[in-house]
């Protein structure tokens, strides 16, 4: 996308705006630019302490402290593992383990190189009725075995047109 | 701007409720929704279309239907779901597919016949059940604060105050003084149900003698608990029931501002939150002038951003400011200094829903329930290796007995079977709590013989652990949890859970010796003491609550070399079983270390030296032959 360094921050102040340019809402900020960007680019941060009139380090200590900011880019579908202490004993391991030899992600590379998938292993989600859960982009399965997660995964995969082994 | 009241709403929604023929009910839940509620829900709407007849799709459109549909929300037997419920007869179907649909509509709704094969089936008499009442899960409870959930439209205001909702609020607002509620609230012995189990009436008061004109009332949404899910059920099904009891509060103390903070990971919970803050709002419930008494209160909602420690209330307070999540010492307290530095109310979710029930039922009568010293009830997640999870309420001093018995209909094994009241633990209070053994089966539950037995009612999750898990392992899974949500301020809660871990993961891993049991012991008291907030000073219980129980699974690990549930991957053996070994050699091939040998005619062995378990044995093996013991 090609963007001027003159429109490159307009959706940015319409957020701020939105926001009256209340530093008492730099929380709610970054979640609207998260949702915007998918991720918190650095300059992005940078340009909102400014325009707030608070610290950088402050505006990156807020987006660090909180596991929902990511300062890096997310893949297509996001697939969010319930680690939440009923899925745990109900083996939310199992799928982890599965999902992440399945896609060839560990939990530092969490995002395939090819930008479909990002894994994230969550806290409760609260629906731990459907203990082992598996969230993907927003939609709740459950309960979930591995064979199951990985049938969703390569269903998503096809709908996208790739093909099941790279 | 209002301009029926109450009485008038609640007459008026009954008449039009009772023009319909049936109401079809469908669980809307975020458990229901999972297992597909919502095109069951289509499918209904759809097929009693292609009948001929009409529907609606709430309670007093203006178009006249002969049926009318409602989305309910969470109706707590979340594994049966999806479930639906035909009304007047009150008749439960579980897990309900689209292709159910048209059966039902054709016996139960034309016709007033149960369709059998839909019914909950007794496991004790093996009847069908027709009605979710006489369900022992239901039937077993005593359901006040979540009372209405899953029983009325969650969405529907009306259907809200047709079951005696705001008055309670109005009522307040009209007849009472701030100091009679508290009067009230502190007679009636409400204590927080978000775990910490203070008095809410003293907080109210202590707030309300604050001279500062300026007040806040913010409600806890932050259900951080891994397998807690009580207030998402609340802010789900019966989220006006949670904004009334925050406006009683306001009347108390003389607050005009609220906050509800809600957990970004409950998307279903935060969407009908704001709907129902808004329709409060066109009533005159919430804005200027709150039912026409001159005082002002108005609610804001802020969704938490992924921090397990805005659990705290301080920590809470600086989150709703902009700041990271980091508690701060008290005194002051919240109601001296809280947000903004102002006088501060900080209650958890399901205490504001049980606020309206408390002033309906009066303090004597609701006192009366639960034990000496904690009265009323208590919303549990009853989840894990239980045959019913789901969400119950029951009064204080509650047994495990009833509750996993008679309630959760008894554990399973890992196989499926259910082998009754056999559990190994039941982990109670999440992260913060403790365990309770077979020896506490008939402990009557409350705030002070939990805290004797080095467990807490926390937030209020039950998770039941089976005889095939292990307890080490348990522990390390919490302190996992503690050590990557600690905020980082006080040194022995950063470093001292990061410690606690590597312990952990040594004894699990087979690294275990004497020194790493002693020196665990040491921390854990070293972490409890030296901590600021909730979070660091119970992040030990876990681990101090299994050495207390299960001392022996402990010793084993440590001293034996063994995982007593065989759950351990670094204690497991790999095992050639000799009559089903066709010598074929493909493990040996497969063996990356060359563990395996063997030769044609003679069963493989694998030494236990050279093996790294991987697996790939295991896997490789056609005939089932390989046993990992």
């Amino acid at each position: 996308m090609s963007e001027g360094i003159g429109t490159k921050f307009d959706k940015v102040c319409a957020i701020l705006d939105k926001y009256e340019h209340n530093p008492h809402k730099l929380i709610a900020i970054l979640q609207d630019l998260q949702e915007e960007y998918s991720y918190l680019p650095e300059d992005i941060m940078t340009f909102v302490s400014t325009a707030l009139g608070v610290s950088p380090s402050k505006v990156y200590g807020v987006a660090t402290f909180y596991s929902h900011f990511t300062l890096q880019p997310k893949g297509k579908h996001v697939i969010k593992l319930c680690d939440g202490t009923a899925c745990h004993v109900k083996k939310s391991h199992d799928i982890l383990n599965a999902l992440e030899k399945h896609l060839g992600l560990t939990a530092k590379e969490n995002t395939t190189p090819d930008m479909l998938f990002t894994l994230e292993l969550v806290a409760c989600l609260g629906a731990c009725g459907l203990a082992p859960v598996v969230v993907i982009d927003d939609k709740v399965y459950g309960p979930m075995t591995p064979e199951s997660t990985l049938a969703l995964v390569d269903k998503i995969r096809e709908e996208e047109g790739v093909c099941g082994d790279n | 701007m209002i301009t029926k009241t109450l009485e008038e709403r609640k007459q008026a929604y009954l008449e039009n409720l009772s023009k319909y023929k049936a109401r079809i009910m469908i669980c809307a839940g975020t458990g229901c929704v999972a297992n597909g509620s919502l095109e069951v829900y289509e499918e209904f709407v759809n097929k009693i279309e292609e009948h001929g007849l009409s529907v609606s799709v709430a309670v007093g459109l203006e178009k006249e239907a002969d049926y009318v549909m409602a989305k309910s929300g969470c109706q707590g037997f979340c594994q049966m779901g999806p479930l639906v419920t035909i009304y007047p007869q009150g008749i439960l179907y579980i897990k309900v597919k689209p292709e159910d649909v048209d059966e039902i509509i054709e016996k139960t709704i034309l016709n007033g016949e149960t369709v059998d094969r839909l019914l909950y089936v007794s496991p004790e008499t093996n009847k069908p059940i027709g009605k979710a009442d006489d369900i022992p899960f239901y039937s077993r409870q005593r359901r006040l604060g979540i009372k209405l959930c899953g029983h009325i439209d969650a969405l529907d205001m009306e259907e809200y105050i047709a079951n005696g909702g705001y008055a309670m609020a109005e009522k307040a607002f009209t007849q009472m003084t701030g100091e009679e509620i508290c009067k009230l609230m502190i007679e009636s012995g409400l204590r927080g149900r978000g775990g910490g189990g203070f008095t809410t009436g003293r907080k109210w008061e202590l707030t309300r003698i604050q001279e500062d004109p300026v007040k806040y009332i913010i409600c806890n949404g932050d259900e951080g608990d891994p397998g807690a899910f009580m207030d998402r059920c609340l802010l789900e099904a019966c989220p006006h029931s949670v904004i009334e009891g925050m406006l009683i509060a306001a009347k108390a103390v003389g607050a005009q501002e609220g906050y509800i903070y809600v957990r970004t990971e409950y998307p279903l919970a935060v969407q009908r939150l704001k709907i129902a803050v808004e329709d409060a709002r066109k009533s005159g419930f919430l804005g200027k002038d709150v039912f026409g008494s001159g005082s002002d209160f108005d609610i804001h909602i802020m969704e938490g951003a992924g921090a397990f420690v805005c659990g705290e209330e301080t920590a809470l307070i600086a989150s709703i400011e902009g700041n990271r999540g980091m508690p701060s010492p008290k005194p002051p307290f919240p109601a001296q200094s809280g947000l903004f530095g102002k006088p501060t109310v900080i209650n958890n979710v399901e205490t504001f829903a049980n606020v309206p029930v408390v002033m309906q039922m009066g303090a004597e009568a609701y006192a009366s329930i639960g034990t000496a010293t904690s009265n009323g009830t208590k919303t549990f997640a009853l989840t894990g290796h239980v045959m019913n999870t789901g969400l119950i309420e029951v009064p204080f001093g509650t047994t495990l007995r009833q509750i996993i018995g008679d309630i959760g209909g008894g554990v399973l094994n890992d196989d499926g079977t259910n082998c009754g009241l056999d559990y190994k633990a039941v982990q109670i209070g999440g992260p913060s709590g403790g365990c309770l053994t077979k020896e506490h089966l008939d402990l009557p539950l409350d705030y002070e013989t939990l805290k004797s037995v080095g467990a807490m009612v926390g937030s209020g999750g039950l998770v039941v652990i089976n005889q095939q898990t292990c307890m080490v392992e348990v522990a390390r899974f919490f302190m996992q949890f503690t050590q990557s949500e600690s905020c980082g301020k006080c040194v022995v809660c950063r470093e001292g859970t990061k410690q606690m871990l590597n312990l952990l993961t040594d004894i699990v891993e087979g690294r275990g010796t004497a020194e790493t049991l002693e020196l665990l012991e040491q921390l854990a008291e070293t972490v409890k003491v030296g901590s600021l907030c909730g979070l660091g000073k119970t992040a030990p219980n876990p681990v101090l609550s299994t050495l207390k129980y299960f001392r022996e699974e402990y010793n084993a690990h440590v001293f034996e070399g063994r995982c007593p549930a065989n759950q351990c991957e670094a204690f497991k053996k790999y095992i050639v079983i000799e009559e089903k070994c066709k010598s074929c050699g493909l493990c040996a091939r497969k063996c990356p270390v060359n563990a395996i040998e063997g030769a044609k005619g003679v069963p493989y062995t694998i030494d236990k030296e050279k093996c790294i378990k991987c697996g790939a044995c295991v896997e490789s093996c056609k005939f089932n032959a390989i046993m990992i013991g």
